[in-house]
């Protein structure tokens, strides 16, 4: 046995180091909000919000990058959708039809998580050279294909992780009262997890709407506002990139406040769907 | 009296094997119709297991061995059942934890109404109403029939799954140590319950518990190690055993 004084002290400092370990989270979380506030608000303005670029835009000129914005957010929500459709019905065939062939369960995981780590770079070359040769051009549409396909890894895991938790006895509950495995599929099992699922959704949105490099070739990146799928779009990163690395330091705070917009808007989406998920959460069974 | 009454369910060779491990071994015994039926035995000797391979439960579980026959009204359920969910609709079960589906208490009532595809207002009110008062809940849940089915107490989730399951109008009644975990007056609750839903329905209780066999049992399966010791009406199990195992639990030997 050890002494109480020593369990004690034990206690003491493993409180402490998860304080440490969270106050450092914060800290960081809060410099980069910072960094962004204090070099976005000075160079955020109406006319960024709402206009297309300018010519000369990118020299300091007149303009905005309101192309960005929109074409970001269709992206990410076009992906968005497109890999729910994918990854909803995946994750739960996977923790309800195939609940008991644990090693399949776990082959399929593995698979999921080494898609996960491939790196958005090599989905965006990926989907370019396919594009390449069917002969087609950089488009909104190859850019939500794209990208739904690098979040979808991410999303089925998350849906999974929630789809995990449901306990047997809910299952058996539900088979015992005549259910298919589809019913049980959506209307237990999803209904028992959705504030996870929405948590993976916007997860998902985040990672679709901040990356870079998957957008790169298949989105491409243009001064307008896109009219149809079939034409190319500007995002919001891209456009962080663009303006950052211009020598004019005007440009470059400009940048900071498209970093500014692009959090802004991953805010605005993760409170919306905190909101959704409270609505729910007091049916879950424990 | 047993050889009046109608078998329900008919087990014969029955032989239950998960991975390894030989869990039920040459199971035989009959289920008297619109009686309660107590399966009894010390814990792990595979009550759950026998009850739940009688609606195929066992079918969630990975790496289950069954061999035998089980006859629901006299058709085998594990051959040329055309149906699994028509079977298992025929059967109500309770389980030793209540496990409300995640939706309000009146949507609990009727999910078993709603997926057999009846989606009247009307009709499923009136039917959710009569389910809740069979299950004795009624007057505790009428003015919040919309919360969540997480919000009642223990022994009232447990009534509501009872009442859940009534609404699938089932033949059977299969309950899993229904009252382990509720205090004893929601216990009492429930066992009054059963002892009047046996006009209506066969029901099938898994217990420990001696005393709670002996207040409501009819006809006693007793199991030991996975192996039937004995089966009689309850008040010969309790007053004239014959087997030294059986003697020796009842005298609480072993529990
Ligand atoms: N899924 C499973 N995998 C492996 N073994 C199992 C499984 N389920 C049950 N068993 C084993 O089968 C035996 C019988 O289990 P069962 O749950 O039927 O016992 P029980 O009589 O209901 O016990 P209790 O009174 O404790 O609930 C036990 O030895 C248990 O370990
Ligand atoms: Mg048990």
């Amino acid at each position: 046995m050890k002494n109480s004084k020593y369990r004690k002290n034990e206690e003491k400092i493993f409180i402490m180091l998860m304080q440490a370990s969270c106050g450092i989270i914060l800290l960081i979380m809060g410099l980069i909000l910072l960094t962004i506030l204090r070099k976005g608000i000075p160079a955020f303005s109406w006319e960024i919000l709402t206009s297309v670029p300018k010519g000369g835009f990118y020299f300091g000129g007149e303009g905005g990058i309101l192309n960005a914005i929109i074409g970001s957010i269709y992206l990410a929500m076009g992906a968005t959708f497109i890999a729910l459709i994918i990854s909803l019905p995946t994750a739960l065939f996977l923790n309800v039809h195939l609940r008991k062939y644990r090693k399949l369960q776990n082959a399929i995981r593995l698979f999921i998580d080494i898609l996960w780590g491939i790196p958005s770079v090599v989905y965006g070359s990926f989907a370019f050279t396919i594009m390449i040769y069917f002969g087609l051009r950089a488009s909104l549409i190859a850019g939500i294909l794209t990208v739904a396909v690098f979040i979808a890894p991410i999303m089925i895991r998350s849906m999974d992780e929630t789809l995990k938790t449901v306990p047997l006895i809910l299952y058996e509950a539900a088979t015992s009262l005549g259910s298919t495995k589809f019913e049980i599929s959506y209307k237990v099992f999803f209904k028992q997890c959705i504030p996870g699922m929405v948590t993976a959704i916007l997860l998902s949105f985040g990672r679709a709407i901040g990356d870079a490099a998957s957008v790169l070739f298949t989105t491409g990146f243009t001064d307008n506002i896109p009219k149809s799928l079939t034409q190319p779009a500007a995002t919001l990163p891209l456009s962080i990139f663009f303006q950052l690395t211009s020598p004019i330091p005007e440009v470059r705070e400009r940048a900071y406040a498209a970093a500014l917009i692009l959090t802004i808007i991953i805010l605005l989406i993760s409170i919306t769907g905190r909101g959704i998920s409270l609505r729910y959460m007091n049916n879950q069974i424990k | 009296m047993l050889h009046m009454t109608k078998e329900k369910i008919h087990i014969e060779n029955l032989e239950v094997s998960i991975g390894k491990e030989h869990i039920l071994k040459n199971i035989n015994c009959t289920i008297p119709e619109k009686k309660i039926t107590v399966i009894l035995g010390p814990s792990g000797c595979g009550k759950t297991t026998l009850l739940k391979s009688m609606n195929r439960l066992t079918d969630l579980y990975s790496d289950v061995k069954i061999n035998g026959k089980i006859e629901l009204n006299g058709k085998n359920i594990y051959n040329g059942i055309s149906d699994i969910n028509d079977l298992r609709r025929k059967m109500g079960l309770l389980s030793q934890r209540p496990a409300p589906l995640p939706m309000n208490i009146f949507n609990n009532v009727a999910y078993g109404l709603k997926i057999s595809g009846r989606r009247k207002k009307r009709y499923l009110r009136l039917r959710v109403e009569h389910y809740l008062k069979q299950a004795n809940l009624w007057d505790e849940v009428k003015d919040r029939l919309y919360s969540p089915a997480n919000s009642l107490s223990i022994g009232q989730q447990q009534r509501l799954c009872l009442a859940r399951g009534l609404a699938v109008d089932p033949e059977l009644i299969l309950a899993d140590e229904p009252t382990s975990s509720l205090d004893p007056i929601s216990s009492q609750a429930i066992e009054n319950r059963l002892m009047e839903l046996k006009n209506h329905y066969t029901i099938i209780v898994v217990t420990h518990a001696l005393r709670q066999a002996r207040r409501i049992a009819d006809y006693i399966i007793f199991l030991y190690l996975g192996e039937i010791i004995e089966q009689c009406e309850a008040s010969e199990f309790f007053n004239n055993p014959k087997n030294e195992i059986t003697k020796a639990y009842l005298r609480g030997s072993f529990n």
